[in-house]
């Protein structure tokens, strides 16, 4: 009988296809949200993992763990360099990850920081090495495959942390950064970075330092200034950068909207915008954040607080968006219903003929159940083959999508849940039309129809 | 027997239909149920069909008492051993020609033999039909299709509910012949009820069915 059924849904293709397509929309729908909901949460806990705090200028926290964990968002100002110093002594601390922000290449971050960054995310070398000497960048794996970089290849970093020139970008033309290295792909953040070190970050802006080995200073617990060596005596850059920067940019490591009052001093300063750090013991969730809000200028803001709380925002706009989904998914399920009560109307002579033939009333019940079912199963499979085939289109064409790591083709067992209830759905719809066939009165149908 | 009536009455709330029917029919025997309208033709076959449950007296098809089977085994009685051609009702919409031939062997005989099919349908002059559906077919090409699908498969017993009635005098006589034709070659008993007098001369053992039910035999 699914053959009768196929014949009766071609026998009214129009309206056979309205309901495919009303159902499809509603699961393409359904399915997008779903793919998002959990590819973009999962992402999230992803690049939040092993991040027990960051630290950064006052502002809000969330804002502080886009910028710094996420790379999302503007930062919320700068931090004194001594900072990490701070956090370093503290017995309770494990690892203590700079950051400095402020400039992007075509859009994609350059973040200051040290080889704790990759270890952090698991990232390794897969071409060339770390960077070193200053202005030396290494790419991440999706910055390097869409700009077909090579090593040795030299760019210039744009001020500001998108790539949009207009909104206050500008070349840094006076200090190049060279490629280094290309990392192997993490499927984190870390694809779409460029790292460098941050007395690069604070070069490129001009900033004053010793070029020296702060990092190896800072693991053996003294900063020894003496070692250093002064960066206009051993580097290409000299003190002219600084002169054509401008005290009111590079206060703030060049953020454009950075808050004046998060500003350590008028002149240029070797600050950071934000250290990530890791816990040693449990202990010091306590009382690590504690002593950063309460006894500095900064905060500390608890990357899985924060994610909680932007994924609970999310959600409740996701569960909005799913909600009108499966009301029109129901629309969908009354588009059927409407459509075979008025066909089983309509089909009572054939219905009282299949009868005559020699069919069973369950067989005809039937039936008409699987009408409803083969088109809900078509509106499903339509709406997850379109959903997906959107996901691929839209990260191709949107940057942001393509950048937060979104497989299109990753089936989600969930899907198969929506499915089942689609086709459940279907067979709903068709209960009432298909269980007229109990009520016909052949004798008195079969009149009629002679 | 393939068919045996005995003492049947039946009413409906607006009077009596049918009161004191007796017929036998053998296999291979034909028999016409000519009468006016209200004579009871229609109700006579509901009750041999299964589609009405007689007040009063019995009927055995093929030996099996369809006058007592109740739903389901009505059901099964008549879909092993009796097929029905109405005037108008004659084919699934939605299906062509020979997919409802097939259907009707599958309900009936459990399998689909489309070389029976086809040939059915060749004898009865349709072949190049084959694919068309219902509404594609004309008047007589569907009387032919709707006596195709009665007998693929292969009844003991054809019952017929006006099937000539619309037809002019030499499509009648066309209709008839095939029913009697195929009817012969399967060894199938048929059954024509119709008020159409003309097929008295091609059917000459006829029931006469006169208001309120009253029978008489005409040799």
């Amino acid at each position: 009988m699914i053959g009768l059924a196929f014949a009766y849904l071609r026998a009214h293709p129009l309206t056979t296809a309205l309901n495919i397509l009303l159902l499809g929309i509603a699961v393409t729908m359904l399915v997008l949200l779903l793919q998002f909901g959990r590819q973009v949460g999962d992402r999230l806990e992803q690049d939040a993992a092993g991040i027990d705090l960051v630290v950064g200028a006052k502002g809000s926290p969330l804002q502080l763990i886009l910028s710094s964990v996420f790379h999302v968002d503007q930062p919320t100002g700068n931090i004194p360099l001594s900072s990490q110093q701070l956090l370093k002594r503290d017995p309770a601390v494990e690892r203590v990850i700079p950051l400095a922000l402020g400039d992007n290449f075509r859009g994609y971050r350059i973040v200051g920081t040290d080889e704790g960054l990759l270890g952090l995310y698991g990232g390794s070398i897969e071409m060339g090495s770390l960077f070193d000497a200053p202005l030396e960048a290494v790419l991440g794996a999706s910055v390097a495959a869409e700009m077909k970089a090579t090593l040795g290849q030299k760019f210039l970093g744009s001020h500001g942390l998108s790539g949009d020139a207009e909104n206050g970008g500008s070349d840094h033309d006076h200090a190049a950064f060279e490629t280094v290295g290309i990392l192997a792909p993490t499927g984190t953040v870390l694809d779409r970075l460029i790292l460098t070190s941050v007395e690069s970050v604070w070069d490129v802006h001009g900033i004053a330092h010793d070029h020296g080995s702060q990092e190896h200073a800072d693991d053996d617990g003294h900063a020894h200034e003496g070692d250093a060596h002064d960066s206009a005596d051993g580097h290409a850059h000299d003190d002219e950068h600084a002169d054509d920067h401008g005290e009111e940019e590079i206060a703030a490591v060049g953020l454009p909207g950075t808050n004046p009052l998060q500003a350590r001093s008028a002149g240029p300063q070797r600050e950071l915008t934000a250290l990530l750090v890791q816990y040693r013991n449990a202990s010091a969730a306590i009382r690590v954040p504690a002593m950063i809000n309460r006894q500095t200028e900064m905060q500390a803001a608890v990357p899985a607080i924060e994610t909680a709380r932007l994924l609970s925002l999310f959600g409740a706009s996701l569960d909005g968006a799913r909600l009108f989904a499966w009301l029109l998914a129901a629309t969908g399920g009354l588009a059927i219903f409407v459509a075979l009560l008025n066909v089983a109307r309509a089909r009572e002579g054939d219905l009282a003929l299949l009868r005559v033939m020699g069919a069973g009333k369950m067989r005809i019940f039937g039936t008409i159940l699987l009408e409803g079912v083969l088109t809900a199963a078509a509106g499903a499979l339509l709406g997850i083959a379109a959903a997906h085939l959107l996901i691929g289109l839209a990260a191709n064409a949107f940057a942001t999508i393509g950048d937060l790591g979104i497989e299109p083709f990753a089936f989600d067992p969930l899907e198969g849940v929506i499915f089942f209830a689609v086709l459940g759905i279907g067979a709903v719809a068709a209960v009432i039309p298909a269980a007229r066939i109990f009520s016909i009165d052949l004798a008195r149908t079969l009149a009629r129809a002679t | 027997m393939v068919l045996e009536i005995r003492g049947l009455a039946h009413d409906y709330f607006s009077g009596t239909a049918l009161s004191q029917i007796d017929l036998s029919l053998g296999k291979g025997q034909h028999s016409l149920l000519l009468g006016p309208s209200g004579s009871g033709k229609t109700t006579l076959i509901n009750l041999i069909c299964g589609l009405l449950t007689p007040q009063c007296g019995t009927i055995r098809i093929c030996g099996e008492d369809m006058g007592a089977a109740r739903g389901s085994e009505a059901d099964d009685i008549r879909r092993r051993h009796v097929g029905i051609v109405f005037q108008t009702l004659r084919l699934v919409s939605a299906l062509s020609l020979f997919d409802n031939l097939l259907l009707a062997q599958r309900l009936q005989r459990g399998g689909k033999d489309p070389a029976t099919a086809r040939a059915l349908v060749a004898a009865l002059g349709i072949e190049h039909r084959i694919k068309a559906r219902p509404a594609e077919l004309s008047q007589g090409e569907a009387q032919r299709a709707a006596i195709a699908r009665a007998l693929v498969g292969e009844p003991a017993l054809l019952v017929a509910d006006e099937p000539t009635s619309a037809l002019d005098g030499e499509n009648m006589r066309r209709v008839a012949d095939l029913l009697l034709e195929n009817a012969e070659r399967t060894g199938t008993t048929l059954l024509i009820a119709t008020h159409d007098e003309r097929l008295k001369d091609v059917m000459p053992n006829v029931v006469e069915l006169t208001p309120p039910g009253a029978q008489r035999r005409v040799a």
